[in-house]
Parts: structure tokens; sequence; C-alpha cells
């Protein structure tokens, strides 16, 4: 197993707020990782940096072995890192198709995109029945089906998902995190972020417990499920 | 929008193209026409009005490439169509009497000044603005939106007041101050020469320009670029999310926008034959802003309505009520001076009750309603 993706000591902050002290993690290749944490952990933050939406004040970021910290937020696509980003941000006024173009914006291989576009609507079927529907009409659930398809479409190597189950029913967090595992089994390497912390342990291979901006444990998924702390922090039990 | 509604719109403008040109260039100097229907025209719809409407079809359409398309709010563009209009006045007549330099010029090689050819002149201008755009662009759009605006505002103040003052610039005359720049050389078409009151010809040429822009703008639309600026206007960060290129995309938005302000500028100098700092104000920002609204953002044929209706109701249509209300009922109310009053209000109508324009764009309208069909999900899922 080789890593796809390095962070190493990274250190970000809003001004002379620091959000991210000190998070290190690392994800190979094919896992599911996923950073759990309360609010204001610096979950997102990191993820964020990654993307290349935030620069770090200190630390570094590698991908494939290369470093990718200070770069723009389109290059950071190009390389094949795609996220499906908090609040799920759709295109509310364009169609799901439209949508789904969008998340393949940066490709010009037709065959694949048409590709990958029957991949996700197979995986939502949801979403085919809806093609031509705008996407600010549909319901949240939708919406987020619709956010981590878009972000299939640009053919992710890495494919980072924050709060993917924020705001749904149950009914539909369970069906999400079906889903989740089913991307990984196709072969894509998948960084999640969850305040779910049940629901994101059961899927995941790893996971890293953020707290104030530092790793707290970070260990085999079904492990921190049985860990004392974190089922008392996180799993209230 | 849905091609057979898009072909009914070319027919329409089509037709009153072609009914206008024969009006004025048959109708018009023809003898036999009763001296009642020549005033009731040239009172109602003279031909410089007429001209006058279509460079302001130009500039708002490329104006709604800017705030339409790209969503990006604008409140300087008078400063592109300002320094088109100086690129005709330069390359265009005897301003720069110390050159002699002619190229595909439609005077006589002896004339003294720099006379390039009409339509490279408009290439020159639209060029020249879109470089401003860029430049412009770079540093200011990284600025959030209200933000944006008001380094525009700026930006369409400085450019005018530069020509305005600029007869001596260090002892170089760049503009010729509030005299401005007069005489411009005719347009050369074939072998032909249309000077300043060919109206019929220049008509005909400016509603190839507008044309033209029609086409970009569709064309681009559809494609790849006008998917980015249509993700940018809905969610900046979202598109970023997706690998569209911010800074670019908008640059590129600004560019276009700017090349449409410059070919508006080079026939608008054209029109009047001539180019007058004066004339370059902010309210003409403001106004094609106001043309873009009304006819409905991002909608190409509705900004041509928009762009038509509020030029004729200014230069044409008020003055004319006025002239006949006041001939009627025998009073002098000055009806002109009330431009902007009338302006303003139809703009408070449009927002209260109108806002996605008259033609509003399919999405638009989408934004401005969706309320409601929110509101109606939210209530479901709950359930």
């Amino acid at each position: 197993m080789s890593a796809l993706l390095e962070v190493r000591n990274l250190k970000v902050g809003y001004g002379k707020i620091i959000a991210v002290k000190d998070v290190s993690i690392t994800v190979n290749q094919g896992e599911i990782v996923t950073l759990i944490g309360s609010n204001g952990a610096g979950k997102s933050t990191t993820l964020r940096t990654i993307s290349g939406l935030l620069k770090p004040k200190s630390g570094e970021i590698f991908f494939e072995g290369n470093r990718i910290d200070g770069k723009e937020g389109h290059d950071v696509v190009k390389l094949g890192i795609c996220q499906s980003p908090e609040g799920r941000r759709i295109f509310p006024r364009m169609t799901v198709s439209e949508n789904l173009d969008l998340g393949a914006f940066l490709r010009n291989d037709k065959d694949g995109v048409e590709a990958d576009r029957e991949r996700v609507l197979e995986l939502f079927p949801r979403l085919r029945e809806r093609i031509n529907q705008r996407a600010g009409t549909m319901s949240g659930g939708e919406q987020q089906m619709l956010a981590v398809s878009r972000a299939l479409m640009g053919a992710p190597k890495l494919l980072m998902l924050d709060e993917p189950s924020m705001g749904l029913a149950p009914v539909l967090v369970d069906m999400i995190f079906e889903t989740i595992t089913k991307i990984r089994d196709q072969g894509i390497t998948i960084l999640l972020i969850e305040q779910n912390a049940a629901a994101a342990l059961d899927v995941a291979d790893r996971a890293y417990v953020l707290e104030s901006g530092t790793v707290k444990i970070s260990g085999k998924a079904s492990d921190l499920a049985k860990d004392d702390a974190v089922t008392k922090a996180y799993l209230g039990g | 929008m849905a091609r057979s509604s898009q072909r009914k719109w070319v027919t329409g403008y089509l037709i009153a193209v072609a009914a206008i040109f024969i009006i004025y260039q048959f109708l018009f100097p023809w003898e036999g026409l009763p001296i009642g229907i020549y005033d009731f025209l040239q009172l109602w719809l003279p031909p410089t009005a007429v001209n006058e409407s279509l460079v302001y079809v130009i500039c708002a359409l490329g104006l709604n490439i800017v705030v339409g398309y790209a969503g990006l709010l604008d409140l300087g563009y008078v400063a592109f169509w300002a320094i088109g209009g100086y690129c005709a006045g330069w390359f265009m007549s005897e301003f720069f009497y110390q050159i002699n330099l002619h190229f595909f010029g439609s005077v006589a090689r002896t004339a003294p000044g720099i006379h390039v050819n009409f339509w490279g002149v408009l290439l020159i201008g639209g060029l020249v603005c879109a470089f401003f755009g860029i430049l412009i662009g770079g540093p200011t759009l990284r600025l959030k939106s209200d933000y944006l605006a008001i380094v525009t505002l700026g930006f369409g103040e400085i450019i005018p007041q530069v020509f305005f003052n600029g007869d001596d610039i260090a002892g170089f005359n760049l503009s010729n101050g509030t005299k401005g720049i007069t005489i411009l050389d005719p347009i050369p078409v074939g072998a032909k020469n249309i000077g300043p009151f060919d109206f019929g010809y220049k008509f005909i040429i400016f509603v190839l320009l507008a044309a033209l822009m029609v086409f970009i703008s569709l064309r681009l639309r559809k494609g790849k670029l006008g998917r980015a600026w249509l993700a940018i206007r809905e969610d900046e960060l979202a598109a970023s999310m997706m690998g569209v290129p911010l800074m670019q995309t908008k640059l590129s938005a600004y560019a276009v926008g700017a090349f449409a302000g410059g070919l508006g500028g080079v026939a608008f100098a054209t029109h009047v034959d001539g180019v007058y700092a004066e004339r370059f104000n902010f309210s003409i920002s403001i106004f094609l802003l106001a043309m873009v609204v009304l006819g409905g953002m991002g909608n190409v044929w509705g900004v041509i309505i928009g762009a038509l209706l509020l030029s004729w109701i200014n230069s044409t249509g008020l003055p004319a009520f006025g002239t006949t209300f006041n001939d009627k009922f025998g009073t002098s109310i000055n009806f002109p001076s009330f431009t902007f009053l009338l302006f303003g209000l139809v703009l408070i109508l449009m927002m209260l009750y109108k806002r996605e324009g008259l033609i509003p764009e399919s999405r638009l309208r989408l934004i401005l309603h969706e309320g409601d069909a929110e509101e109606d999900l939210t209530s479901k899922e709950s359930k």
C-alpha cells in the first residue's frame, strides 16, 4: 500500500486565529479514511487546505509524491482531487445534467465522461429520474447524491466528502454511506469528513480523531469504534 | 433557449431591420412622401435616434456578458466606450497631423494624420479595450462583488476625466480636451465611402456589429466558457471546486465585454462624427446597466429590447411626447428633464414587481422565485 495523500504537520489559520495547529494524516491507495471530531475541531479547514482553497501557514501536503500545498484550487482538481463540499453547494439553477457536466469541466475525454455519467447514474438511479430537473428543486438527499456524483464526474483519484450526512434523514444517511463503500469498491480512494462518527467509523478503514486543531487519536476504524475515549466523546456511549 | 424561439427572435429582428432600412434609404428621400408622414417619422423615429440606439445595443450586449453571464457588477462600463471612441478619433482623423500614416484609409493619401480603415479601427478599438479590461480586471476581480462595483465605478470616472483634461499631458495633446476630436474619416465599403449623413447604410453597418455581438454572445454562452461563467455566477466557490479557473474565467468575461465596449465606442464616434469627452459620463454606465436589467439579465434578445426601448425613450420618445403634449395643451413642461426620474421609477418598479426583466432568462426567473419552491420542498421533507 502506498500513500496517495500525505499531510505533514499542517498549520492553518484565518488571520490570527489558528484553526489547525498540527495535523498529519496519510491516506493510502484504495482506503476510506475518515476525519471525525466535533464542530470547530479543524476538519473542514484541513480539507479546504488540501483542496487549495486555503494556504497553510506551515506544513506540507503531498499527493502521489508531489508537493501540492500552495497550488490553486483548479490545479488541485486537475491532479485528481475532487470533493463534495460542505453544504453540498450544487448549482441550484442548473439542471442535474448541467451540474454533472460542470463536474467534468476539466476533462476532454468525451467517451470517458459519458461512461462516468452512466456510472454515477447507476450509482444513484434517483438522479436519472431527475436528470433535467433544476437541482435546487430537489430534496436535500437528492442534492447530496448530486454533489457526490458531480465530484465523481471529475474522475478523481481521491474523493473528498465533507459532511455528506449533514441534515439528512437516517434512512438517507444509511443509503449515502452504503454508496460510499460502493465507490471505494470501484477503486476510488476516499477521505471522509464526518460529525456522525458512528456511521463514519462503520464504513472507514482508518480514522483520525481531531480535537481543537490537532490529531488526538488515530488508528483502525474498527479499533476506534471500541475505544473508550472515542465512544465517550463522539459516539454518545 | 429553445431553437424555435430563437429563430422567431432572429426573424422578428430581421423584418424590423429591413423595414427601417427601406424607410430611411428609400422612403425618406422620396419626394412624393406626404409631408405629414415625413414629419411624424422625423418626430417619433428619426434616423439618428435609431442608429444611436444600435450603439447602445452593441454595448449593452457586451455589458450583458459581464453582468448577466458572469455576474460581475460593472458600474464603469463607459470607460470602454470612451477608449473605443478615442481610438476612432486617433486613428481616423487628422488629429495627429504631425504624422502621416495611411492604412487602407478612406481619404486621400496626402491628408495628414493617421488614417486607418474603419474596419481596422473597430478591431483596434475592441482589442485596446479588451487590453484595458484585463489591466483593470487583473487586480480588481479578486474583490467581492460590492467592492468590485466600487472600483469599476472609479475606473469609469477616471478614464473620461483623463480624456477631458488630456489636451496637455506633459506637453502632449492626447485628446484635445473639451474641444474633442472632430471630423472622422468616412466608412469605406467597397468603392463607396459612407459619410456621416448616410444614415441608411450606417444603420446596416451598426446592425451588423450588433449581430456580431449577438453571435458572439450565443456562441460563448453555449460553450465551455459560457458554462464556466454561469457556474461562477451561481456559486463561485463551488465553481472553483469543479476546476473552473476563477481569475482566468472572470478576466475573459471582462475582456469580451470590454471588446464590445470598444466596438460601441468606435461606432458611436462615427455616429456623431467626432469624439467629445463630456459625452462619456457616469450616466451612460447606469443607463447601460438599466438596459440589461430591464431586458432580462443574461437573455440576449431581452437585452436588445431593453437597449432599444430605453435609448429610444431617452433620445426621442420623451422629447417627442413632450412636444406633442405641450402643443396640445399649451403647456411648457420640460419633459426631457424628467428622463432620470422616469428611469429611476422604472427601475424601482422593475425591482419590485418584475425583477427578472421583461424577457427573463429562464434560469434567472428561478433564482428570483425559488424561495417559494424551496419552502415547498423543505416542508415536504420534514414530514
